[in-house]
């Protein structure tokens, strides 16, 4: 089985026996919704974004052996984000006294959001025929049906049909769908 | 969260765009986490062992760490830094 489709706890248990393609999977998996966190949320600047994605994987590197669950690594990585998000927010508040914390004050909605983006995401890894890439490079990255017909080798005239299609794939995998994970926000 | 039951394929076209790509280097530099602990673990070992090394580290890390060939990402050489003088 590939590591993209196994369960977040039987990766973090490869992740700890030392499997070094199980932790850039693992990496791999989160590094989107950790970067959402520091940039979407809570609006960090790049320099302190970076500094708080490579904070967020190291410590989970670190504190792989004393998961007490390893099924709740994604709220376990989601809350330590936003912690040192708020550490680094509260540091350059110290700076910047003029800069009020409250104006950049986050909504439990942003995070709930999040967490539903990751399950899209998820899911979109099942997703036959190219469909996770070319939905990816469309709408997360903004590419052009000429780039991405010339990524993957398809004519740009169809991309935008494929587009359509994939997504109603995707839209139909996600419907009635249970919810896999919890909240962050709720821990 | 609540189960996906209703989504419009607008939604989940937003969804998609909630995640944006991670700035390229930030993964692979995470990816490499494992190593570079080993690494700094086995630079710690040896200054502990060698004298002349840890008196090379604590004088000049970076070039010191050059000179014996290790390729330790810059961000790490604070923490490193504090392990070999504490």
């Amino acid at each position: 089985m590939s590591l993209t489709a196994i369960t977040d706890a039987d990766l973090v248990g490869r992740c700890r026996s030392g499997e070094q393609e199980a932790w850039n999977e693992l990496v791999n998996r989160f590094s989107r919704y950790v970067y959402a966190i520091a940039t979407r949320v809570y609006r960090l600047d790049r320099h302190d974004a970076e500094d708080v994605f490579q904070e967020v994987f190291a410590r989970t590197y670190e504190n792989l052996d004393d998961l007490r669950d390893d099924s709740s690594i994604r709220p376990w990585i989601g809350t330590l984000a936003r912690r040192l998000c708020v550490d680094r927010l509260r540091a350059s508040a110290r700076e910047q006294p003029e800069e009020e914390l409250s104006e950049r004050a986050t909504t439990e909605d942003e995070f709930a959001e999040l967490d539903e983006a990751l399950a899209v995401q998820e899911a979109m890894r099942d997703l036959p025929e190219h469909c996770a890439e070319i939905l990816d490079r469309f709408f997360a990255r903004d590419e052009s049906y000429r780039v991405i017909g010339e990524a993957l080798g398809l004519p740009p005239g169809t991309i935008a049909s494929r587009i359509s299609r994939c997504l109603t794939k995707l839209r139909r995998k996600l419907e009635g769908r249970k919810p896999r994970f919890e909240s962050s926000t709720r821990r | 969260m609540t189960a996906i039951s209703d989504n419009d394929e607008e939604r989940v076209a937003g969804l998609i765009r909630a995640l944006p790509p991670v700035p390229e280097g930030w993964v692979k530099a995470a990816q490499e986490l494992p190593r570079a602990r080993r690494e700094m673990d086995e630079i710690v070992a040896r200054a502990e062992a060698d004298r002349e090394f840890r008196a090379a580290v604590i004088a000049d890390l970076e070039t010191a760490l050059q000179d014996a060939g290790y390729q330790l990402d810059s961000s790490l050489l604070p923490e490193l830094r504090q392990r070999l003088t504490s």
